[in-house]
């Protein structure tokens, strides 16, 4: 057997950072959210002796505002960096060999065809599904969250300025913000639990890393098959 | 020459005193300095009198009760006084052509001049037959004293949101007044609540009347004065949210101590009005100081937002009561068995394809 496919740079540091920034922002963020949704069990006592919501929310508003730092400046880096660094933000939706790529990673997800294509970036799929429900979720998630902190900002604050004048009136009223800004939380788990599985199999089953790409940002293959990142 | 403000509360017994007690007053409530009380004095003793049109529609008349139980009595007669209301079907003598007949001999003297106060709104199915008065669908009196009238007040939420006769799946096509097709391009100002505080439609008609414009408006066109904070911003159970302590039982000792009620859906959180500030009856007490959540009756829908004990609320787009943790929940539970399923048929057929091809390497 020849030699596998030599390995390929792929992810630089601030794509890496990023990706376990949002690891981290994301988990704080679901669970702060939940709880101020779903409060803990009330505590005793007077209440000048406690400020249990008052941490959660401040937790989850900091989270918040690093997590909408952390997407300008990687939209920045999207168009800094490689390749590699802009293909969840512009998916080239309009070419026909991406769209027979989403076509083959399903069949291959539905176990009718025997083997993945391969792949230096991610796979089709993947930027379809990381462009649409991870970036646009993060970015209505980021809106309505300023939105909702506006509200508690004030009508004089910039946050009420950019962003609850406009939301509070697309919506019609802050109830709807709320509720809408909780869904999207769940649908955000959901993409978390399919990401993690896929990204756990295909490190097993197809034929480049992905899991210690994540830390070292270098792709390595298992075998010498031609890659097929063409779009 | 045409009469003032101040000609007219003279002529109803009120003391040059009382009048300008009343102008400081009415400073104070709309938040302006105390330089603004002779302003208003001056305001009021040189301007004709703008007469007020008061429409009723489909409506349960709370608004009218609210408004003359405004908490200061001399704002309340002041008020009362300024208003022409030689046409409120509530509470004025006349009846039958002769009331009918009242409101267009106003529209026609006072053309482009007078206020038009709607309470209600009108129903448009069947061409506006479900609320007739005098005869003729309430929406062709509202359109006609539209028509030629200064600005809008659509006090309440019916008239500002559509209430509850237009929660789903409004029969009678109910329709808060900005949203009647036809209707003249005036400025409208929304007063919404149901019913409003009688304070802040004083305080709405005064300003209108004393300073001959509208007060600065939200996005929603509520008066910017008193709906730009939620009532959770200046609830005086605040600490009690923000130390974590709220009522989990309508009979614990966290209800009698009087602690948040967010957990029994308060929608305080999500509701924009001055109840938690101005509150009720001559400032006595707001939903919350009595024990009850607030149930967010000056936000748009709030009939159909599923219970009004519920956290978390009713997402009707589901054709089901749901609500976001039901959805999401759900949605992670089939995701995560979706995951599970996937990994067993993937372990599954690893292990046949080994046992197709032994020491294939």
């Amino acid at each position: 057997m020849s030699e596998p496919t030599p390995p390929v740079y792929v992810y630089e540091i601030p794509v890496r950072l990023w990706h376990s920034l949002n690891a981290l922002l994301i988990v704080a963020l679901v669970v702060t959210g939940y709880l101020i949704a779903d409060p803990l069990a009330s505590v005793g006592g007077e209440a000048s002796e406690h400020f249990l919501m008052g941490y959660v929310r401040f937790a989850h508003f900091a989270a918040g505002y690093l997590i909408a730092i952390a997407l300008l400046a990687r939209a920045y880096w999207a168009y800094a960096g490689n390749e590699h660094a802009r293909q969840i933000f512009m998916p080239p939706l309009l070419k026909a060999h991406f769209w027979q790529g989403v076509w083959h990673e399903i069949l291959w997800y539905a176990f009718l065809v025997k083997e993945p294509r391969k792949y230096v970036g991610h796979n089709p799929l993947a930027i379809l599904s990381m462009h649409f429900v991870f970036v646009w979720g993060l970015l209505f998630m980021i809106v309505t969250g300023f939105a909702l902190y506006g509200e508690g900002a004030g009508v004089g604050s910039w946050q009420y300025a950019l962003f609850s004048s406009w939301v509070l009136s697309l919506f019609g009223d802050s109830q709807s913000v709320h509720s809408w800004h909780h869904l999207v939380m769940w649908l955000m788990v959901c993409f978390v639990l399919i990401h993690i599985y896929v990204a756990v199999r295909e490190d097993k089953l197809s034929s480049q890393s992905l899991l210690s790409t994540i830390v070292t940002g270098w792709r390595t293959f298992k075998d010498d098959k031609p890659v097929d990142d063409a779009h | 020459m045409k009469e003032t403000f101040y000609d007219v509360m003279r002529r109803q017994g009120i003391s040059r005193r009382s009048f300008l007690k009343f102008c400081s007053l009415t400073a104070a409530s709309l938040g302006l300095s105390p330089a603004f009380a002779p302003k208003i004095a001056h305001a009021m003793e040189t301007k004709p009198r703008i007469p007020v049109l008061w429409l009723h529609g489909l409506e349960c008349t709370c608004c009218s009760e609210s408004f003359i139980r405004s908490g200061h009595p001399l704002a309340k007669d002041v008020i009362l006084s300024m208003l022409s209301l030689d046409y409120d079907d509530t509470i004025m003598a006349a009846a039958g052509h002769n009331a009918e007949a009242i409101v267009t001999e106003i529209v026609e003297k006072y053309k482009g001049n007078y206020i038009l106060a709607v309470e209600g709104n009108p129903p448009l199915a069947e061409d506006g037959m479900y609320c007739i008065i005098g005869g003729k669908p309430f929406v062709e009196q509202l359109k006609y004293a539209a028509e030629s009238c200064k600005a809008i007040i659509s006090w309440g939420s019916c008239a500002s949101w559509g209430c509850v006769q237009a929660a789903k799946p409004n029969p009678t096509r109910a329709t808060p007044v900005h949203k009647v097709p036809g209707l003249a391009n005036k400025p409208i100002i929304k007063v919404p609540g149901c019913p409003p505080i009688a304070e802040v439609m004083t305080a709405v008609v005064a300003y209108l009347l004393t300073f001959d414009k509208l007060p600065t408006l939200d996005k929603q066109g509520r008066p910017q004065m008193f709906y730009s904070q939620r009532i959770h911003d200046k609830c005086y159970r605040r600490p009690h949210f923000d130390a974590g302590q709220f009522v989990e039982h309508w009979d614990d000792e966290a209800a009698r101590q009087g602690h948040c009620l967010y957990k029994m859906g308060c929608k305080g959180p999500t509701t924009y009005n001055a109840c938690s500030t101005v509150k009720w009856n001559e400032g006595t007490s707001f939903p919350i100081q009595s024990g009850h959540g607030c149930i967010g009756c000056s936000e748009d829908g709030f009939w159909d937002k599923g219970s009004f004990y519920d956290r978390l609320t009713g997402i009707n787009q589901f054709g089901i009561e749901a609500n976001a943790d039901v959805v999401g929940g759900t949605a992670a539970g089939i995701v995560t068995a979706g995951i599970a399923a996937h990994a067993g048929l993937t372990a599954l057929k690893n292990a046949k394809q080994a046992d197709k091809q032994p020491g294939a390497e």
